[in-house]
């Protein structure tokens, strides 16, 4: 029966460490935006060696 | 742009934006139907993010050519830049934008790939369902002006608004009603646990003190739940006793305060386990139903005011310089320009140029108005075509139209807990409090002992907890239900007004007129492609809101594009111009009169006349495109009862096709002033009717903000939106039958889901008075009442919802 007291400690560590998972997941924002991110994985990263295709940039730095 | 044109539509449409392309204008085979449109390709293409044309088909939002270049040099006053940005220092300023024309993945792929046009950019993030950007710039490498100028030039013009800039850090996500929940969760699921060796083991668990550790354990759980998730009754309940006035969370409060009293001292004194399962479940499912109800639409902003219509930089005269200020800075007696499309801040007086004003946003009267110089030009006006100087003569806030805001109806807020629950939770509370005394009084004679007992049971049993959830759950499900309809409710309480109306007031412009306002029709000769082209040519010179109707009206016709010799435009008459050597004429009858020396007609509604070398070839006709499914839907609404009027700011030549689409019955009033609009509802209200206002728009603002219910018809929910409780969206109109009666039967729901959780009550109650509620039966009546209680509200909703229509 002793094994119980074990067992119970344990159980509530467990769910004591979800709760802490869960309270760390909504205070990092996960829970903010739950669409960008699912397209952002989607992005091929396009490698950045390419050169510009024309010269003359009209963008102002 | 979407117009009616009869033309039939190019197969290929242009690259970037889908409009219809205009085949001169190609880069790599690719057509665009616009130079804007093709300089925002080659900026991309560039800078390698071509990709934003892979993911989505014609992403591009149609560029609206080169913005007037000092339209954002207000970007550039210390102050405005300190109001925007989140975090400022010499290498990095962080800054959030509202970008209300994100639509799609290709948008998020291009808005984090802004590093890579320009490498002062440093990293940006977007989030779709806010439609923000967040962006971090060095301020070393590009300013905040050009920051802006670049979102604007592919297409995505922040919302800036002087109202955003006043109170930005407010979030309507509520963190910390989130950890509550969380918290009151697990504990509540540790103390069930825990709880269940001591319902359903018979005595065992006496053994090696188990039994004293799960009710020890269960009392250190149940404490986070007391002091920390149910705290918001608590303060709720404590407001509302200093107020001397009953709210629902007062008996909700007292329910939580008898059950953790009892189970202390039942545990404490080692007589028993007490009833913190059940107490802490109802704090639990109490906030899980607050959160399901206060879902807010995160992208929309229910409370704007004419700060976020107004433009928030200026160009001012000073010592004979051009200088840009914020438009609060603005005083009166300032010189202003106003160029092209832009808006008139405050009151002002026409010094030079030539004025005509689009007073659209103010009256609802979409054709401009001429303007001599030294007339009175109000503030929210625009000007269309050449530049025009104005000495302001009245404060922004004193303006006419701003004047609006200073009535008395913008300084209470409305809609708030006026609830028809909370004279229920006072009947229940009553009700409670009379069966608690009997069973005292009952107990004082037959065994005084059990007083207590029955006392704490009654109140911890008959906790109205089920009428708090009935409510919370009905009004979240129904909010969804209005949601997936469009229809954008500000919070649950308009449900209840909703339900109250019984007289509706319709706008004109924007609300039974589409937001597009005006269909276009030729009227004359049968026209060739060679007139049509020239037709097109010439109107395409102009900014003048016919102008651009008839350019898009001539569709894509064969032929180049040339250029045009010769252009002249008229303010308020008309334009001609010389193109490939025939000179084409656009204006009022009386400008084409003039050329070709006969007297046309001048009937009413807007038309312009068109002649070729002074031969008159017909009229455009220009008439109001009212919402088809509109007529049968105010058919309804009359069979239903409701009274109807129609507002409009606009003048009576449109009576006879709406009085068709009206009836005789409804009254219908012209040239309406804001004021007026206002005024009109006042007046309905003073004969006892609960008003439903729908308009659009900043000359609406006023009756929205003082009826009952205000919703704002938008044709682009993204678009502003005045102050309201509500936003539709304008494909949806004609459901408005359809969505008042979805609001009478939200009541009649809550009243069905009420009175089977009286049921549970009465049996709960019946234990309690007894004085033999074992925790067991608390334990299984809760969340057995609580369960049924949130699906059948669920279930009734959408099948409510289903039966009329929605």
């Amino acid at each position: 029966m002793s094994a119980l007291f074990v067992l119970i400690g344990i159980s509530i560590l467990v769910a004591a460490s979800f709760l802490a998972a869960f309270l760390w997941s909504v205070r990092t924002g996960q829970y903010d935006d739950d669409y960008t991110p699912s397209v952002r994985m989607l992005f091929d990263d396009t490698p950045k060696e390419s050169e510009p295709k024309s010269v003359n940039s009209n963008q102002t730095k | 742009m979407a117009m009616n044109t009869n033309t039939p539509i190019n197969t290929s449409p242009c690259y970037h934006c889908g409009d219809t392309a205009d085949n001169s204008i190609q880069v790599e085979e690719k057509s665009f139907c616009c130079n804007g449109c093709k300089q925002v390709y080659l900026l991309l293409n560039e800078n390698n993010l071509c990709n934003y044309y892979e993911l989505d088909k014609t992403p591009g939002i149609k560029a609206m050519g080169k913005f007037v270049s000092e339209k954002f040099a207000y970007l550039e006053d210390a102050d405005v830049i300190k109001k925007l940005v989140q975090f400022n220092s010499d290498l990095q300023i962080n800054v959030t934008f509202l970008l209300p024309q994100m639509h799609c993945s290709s948008c998020i792929f291009l808005l984090e790939n802004l590093h890579r046009i320009d490498p002062g950019i440093i990293t940006s993030q977007s989030n779709f369902q806010k439609k923000e950007v967040f962006i971090v710039f060095n301020p070393q490498l590009i300013s905040l002006r050009k920051v802006v100028e670049l979102l604007a030039f592919i297409g995505y013009e922040p919302e800036i608004s002087l109202q955003d800039t006043v109170k930005k850090n407010k979030t309507g996500f509520n963190k910390m009603q989130i950890y509550k929940i969380g918290v009151a969760g697990f504990c509540f699921a540790n103390i069930m646990m825990l709880s269940f060796p001591e319902y359903f083991a018979s005595g065992n668990i006496e053994l090696h003190g188990l039994k004293t550790t799960f009710i020890w354990l269960n009392l250190a759980l149940s404490l986070p739940v007391l002091f920390f998730s149910a705290t918001g009754f608590f303060e709720s309940a404590y407001k509302s006793i200093r107020q001397k006035y009953l709210n629902i969370d007062t008996p909700i409060a007292l329910a939580i305060v008898v059950t953790y009293a009892r189970s202390y001292y039942e545990i404490i004194g080692g007589t028993g386990a007490g009833y913190l399962d059940s107490g802490t479940g109802i704090v639990f499912f109490m906030l899980v139903g607050r959160w399901f109800q206060n879902r807010t639409y995160d992208s929309l902003s229910f409370d704007r005011d004419y700060r976020s219509y107004f433009p928030l930089g200026v160009t001012i005269i000073q010592n004979k310089e051009e200088l840009n200020i914020p438009v609060t800075k603005l005083k009166t007696g300032d010189h202003i320009l106003l160029r092209n499309e832009e808006m008139v801040p405050a009151d002002a007086i026409l010094l030079k140029g030539e004025a005509s004003i689009d007073y659209s946003f103010v009256s609802g009267e979409n054709t401009p108005v001429k303007k001599q110089s030294g007339d009175l030009i109000y503030a929210g006006g625009k000007q269309l075509g050449s530049t025009i100087e104005l000495e302001v003569v009245k404060d922004v806030s004193q303006s006419y139209i701003t004047q609006l805001w200073n009535n008395e109806v913008f300084t209470h807020t409305k809609n708030v807990d006026k609830s028809y629950i909370h004279p229920w939770s006072k009947y229940f509370t009553l009700g409670l409090f009379s069966v608690a005394a009997i069973a005292v009084a009952y107990w004082w004679v037959n065994d005084p002992s059990k007083i207590l007992p029955a006392l704490t049971s009654v109140l911890i049993v008959a906790c109205p907890c089920s009428l708090l959830l009935t409510a919370t759950f009905t009004y979240g499900n129904m909010l969804r239900v209005f949601g997936k309809n469009k229809m954008f409710l500000k919070n649950s309480s308009v449900i209840e007004t909703l339900a109250r109306i019984d007289s509706i007031v319709f706008d004109k412009t924007g609300t039974i007129t589409n937001h597009r306002g005006t269909s276009i029709s030729f009227v004359g000769n049968v026209l060739d492609e060679k007139e049509k082209w020239l037709i097109k040519n010439a109107a395409r010179q102009s900014s003048h809101p016919l102008s651009k109707m008839i350019y898009s009206w001539a569709g894509t016709t064969e032929g180049d594009s040339v250029l045009v010799e010769d252009f002249h435009e008229y303010a308020g008459s008309g334009l001609t111009a010389r193109i490939d050597q025939s000179t084409v004429s656009i204006g009022s009858a009386a400008f084409i009169s003039k050329g070709v020396q006969t007297n046309l007609p001048t009937d009413t509604g807007t038309h312009a006349y068109v002649a070729i070398n002074n031969q008159t070839l017909g009229k455009f006709e220009f008439g109001n495109l009212y919402r088809q499914e509109l007529a049968p839907a105010i058919q309804e609404l009359l069979k239903d009862n409701y009274t109807i009027h129609l507002l409009s700011g606009d003048n009576n030549r449109e009576k006879p096709n709406l009085e068709k689409l009206f009836g005789k019955r409804v009254p219908l009033l012209f040239q309406q002033s804001p004021q007026e609009k206002l005024d009109y509802v006042k007046g309905l209200q003073a004969d006892r009717k609960k008003v439903l206002m729908v308009g659009d728009g900043l000359n609406d603002a006023g009756a929205l903000m003082q009826s009952d219910t205000g919703i704002s018809v938008s044709d682009n929910t993204g678009r502003f939106s005045p102050a309201c409780d509500a936003i539709l969206d304008g494909a949806e109109v004609h459901k408005i039958g359809k969505f008042l009666a979805f609001a009478r039967s939200g009541k009649k729901i809550i009243t069905a889901v009420f009175i089977l959780s009286i049921l549970y009550n009465i049996v709960g109650l019946s234990f309690a008075v007894q004085a033999k509620l074992a925790p067991v039966v608390a334990a299984i009546l809760m969340p057995a009442s609580t369960i049924s209680i949130i699906l059948i509200t669920f279930l009734l909703t959408y099948w409510t919802a289903r039966n009329k229509g929605l």
